[in-house]
């Protein structure tokens, strides 16, 4: 009777979690189908044939294509900006007591915690307020402000698990403060600071109800959906989902991989060590 | 370097100086302005002016109150939905994944980098009329014969829910994923059965992470309008919908502003709880 239960525990568990999967990658399946479509009319709603066509033509759209290098444009630059000021923070955070700590941790928590609809009204109140014409460069200032506490999130939870005897160790040595955080710190919180990196581009590029407040007339890939939705969305934006989706676990494959390699490199490494001695 | 050597105490402030500049002129000082802006009566023609009036909050919560109302729902079982189908999944992975743990989590994770948009869209194509779901259910007859999915209430919750999944599968699986499986063993050798174990053990265990999951998906659906957009019809429309039209349409700035500021008064109450229960180090993990 207790084996029956545990059996039927045990498998009932995994068919939720492929069920749960199913779910979680049905949406995608349908993106990536669709755009092997070759749809009739403007709306790619029905599977009328298979072609490859759209994924040759995937920048033929002159709308979407300036669409695209706008939004990679702001990416690139947010990415730069939120990061610097993120992992400034976050080392902060990590590695000195001081007074107005938690005052610092709730305005990380806040913007995080805040609808993206009361983000982008709230900027727009203020670019209003203070007649700055909305355009590139707000949808810059925006992107960054939410952007900055992912970055700090992601880097803290790397700086945290980081050994400081290392940087102990490097001071022994010689090396002064700033050769030491060259050499020892910056190399050991750099995958951190590449995720928090990577993250914000993603956000960036994905963000639409913040840029629909702060963009004034100019069109980002998002942006472009959006007004495309009501008329029918081109194939094109299917192909570029899907590219999407195989960068995005590409990108986190590679790092998984990474990791696994190393751990088990420095496995090899701390037997060895245990063996000579 | 040489005045740090001198003052190591001005090193974190300096660290975190220009964020927080950033943050208080782009962050805390809007909010500011939309505070004022729902204070201002006039109209888009003969110009705004500070009046400080609630006249804006209450034709708010009167007129616009069955979107404020459904708001609140369409968030608490979407977040009620995200919970049910991510707990076990998260499950799976954090206890049973073995060494295919980290595949499974970008699994998890690789869907959610598509863009939102695109991703709320081919749920259009899921529940469309024509579609495959819609097909089998009028065939087992679970929905009439000209019944629909897409533009009903069920559509823009199931939109949500799917958009917002790892806001709510993320934080618990980090607190499954951290806690010790001897755990388990040793409520297993103390004859506690599989469920009662955990029931005692592991739930306990994974309470903060469900906490915090509740607390960040809720948020941001219950300012969402894209799914009440492109899954549903104004008959379904959100706060976030009003905000977003008087903003952007209508351009009925003060009233805008007001249901935003509602909007962000009711999610602080929530912050401010979360952090009181649980200390502000929690909130930034």
């Amino acid at each position: 009777m207790r084996g029956l239960r545990r059996f039927l525990g045990r498998h009932l568990l995994t068919a939720f979690a492929i069920l749960g999967f199913v779910y979680i990658l049905l949406p995608i399946a349908v993106i990536a189908l669709f755009s092997f479509n070759d749809p009739a009319g403007k709306y790619n709603y029905n599977w009328q044939g298979f072609t490859f066509q759209y994924w040759r033509e995937v920048l033929a759209i002159p709308a979407l294509r300036d669409a695209i290098i706008v939004s990679i444009e702001i990416a690139l630059l947010v990415s730069v900006i939120s990061t610097i000021l993120g992992t400034l923070i976050a080392l902060a955070l990590v590695r000195h007591l001081f007074r107005g700590r938690s005052s610092t941790n709730l305005l990380i928590f806040l913007p995080m915690s805040t609808p993206e609809i009361v983000m982008g009204a709230s900027l727009l109140a203020l670019f209003l307020n203070l007649g700055v014409s909305t355009g590139f460069v707000t949808i810059l200032l925006a992107h960054v402000t939410f952007c900055v506490s992912f970055v700090v999130v992601t880097v803290k939870a790397r700086v945290t698990g980081f050994d400081r005897r290392l940087e102990e160790a490097a001071m022994d040595l010689g090396a002064n403060v700033t050769r030491t955080f060259l050499r020892v710190t910056f190399p050991l919180i750099l995958p951190g600071i590449g995720a928090a990196a990577l993250l914000s581009f993603a956000l960036s590029l994905d963000d639409f109800v913040i840029t629909n407040f702060t963009k004034g007339t100019v069109i980002t890939f998002p942006v472009y959906i959006w007004g495309a939705a009501r008329i029918g969305v081109p194939v094109q934006v299917n192909v570029i989902g899907t590219m999407i989706f195989l960068i995005a676990v590409g990108i986190m494959a590679v790092g998984v991989l990474v990791s696994v390699v190393r751990a088990r490199r420095d496995r090899a490494i701390a037997a060895q060590a245990v063996e000579a001695h | 370097m040489g005045y740090l050597r001198r003052h190591p105490r001005a090193v974190p402030y300096l660290l975190i100086a220009p964020g927080l500049i950033w943050l208080g002129l782009l962050f805390v000082v809007p909010l500011y302005y939309l505070l004022s802006t729902s204070l201002q009566s006039g109209d888009i023609y003969e110009g705004f002016r500070q009046t400080f009036s609630w006249s804006n909050y209450s034709e708010m919560a009167s007129q616009y109150r069955p979107q404020l109302v459904r708001s609140i729902q369409y968030a608490a079982i979407a977040t009620l939905a995200a919970l049910v189908i991510a707990y076990p999944l998260v499950y799976f992975i954090a206890r049973r994944g073995g060494q295919w743990k980290s595949l499974l989590l970008v699994l998890l994770i690789a869907p959610f980098f598509v863009t939102y948009l695109i991703r709320t869209l081919a749920w259009q194509t899921i529940l469309a009329d024509e579609g495959l779901i819609v097909g089998v259910l009028r065939d087992v007859g679970l929905i009439a014969d000209d019944g629909r999915l897409l533009a009903t209430s069920f559509a823009v919750v199931a939109g949500i829910t799917y958009n917002y999944f790892p806001f709510m599968a993320l934080p618990i699986y980090v607190a499954l994923e951290q806690f010790d499986g001897r755990l388990l063993e040793a409520a297993g050798d103390l004859y506690a059965n599989p469920l009662k174990a955990f029931l005692r053990v592991t739930l306990p265990i994974s309470l903060p992470g469900v906490f915090a999951g509740t607390l960040t998906t809720f948020i941001p659906a219950m300012g969402d309008f894209v799914n009440a957009q492109l899954l549903g019809t104004p008959k379904q429309y959100m706060i976030g919908n009003v905000i977003q039209s008087k903003f952007l349409v209508v351009v009925d700035y003060p009233l805008a502003s007001a249901g935003a500021v509602m909007l962000m008064a009711l999610i602080l109450v929530g912050v401010f709880l979360y952090a009181r229960a649980l200390g502000t180090e929690r909130l930034t993990g």
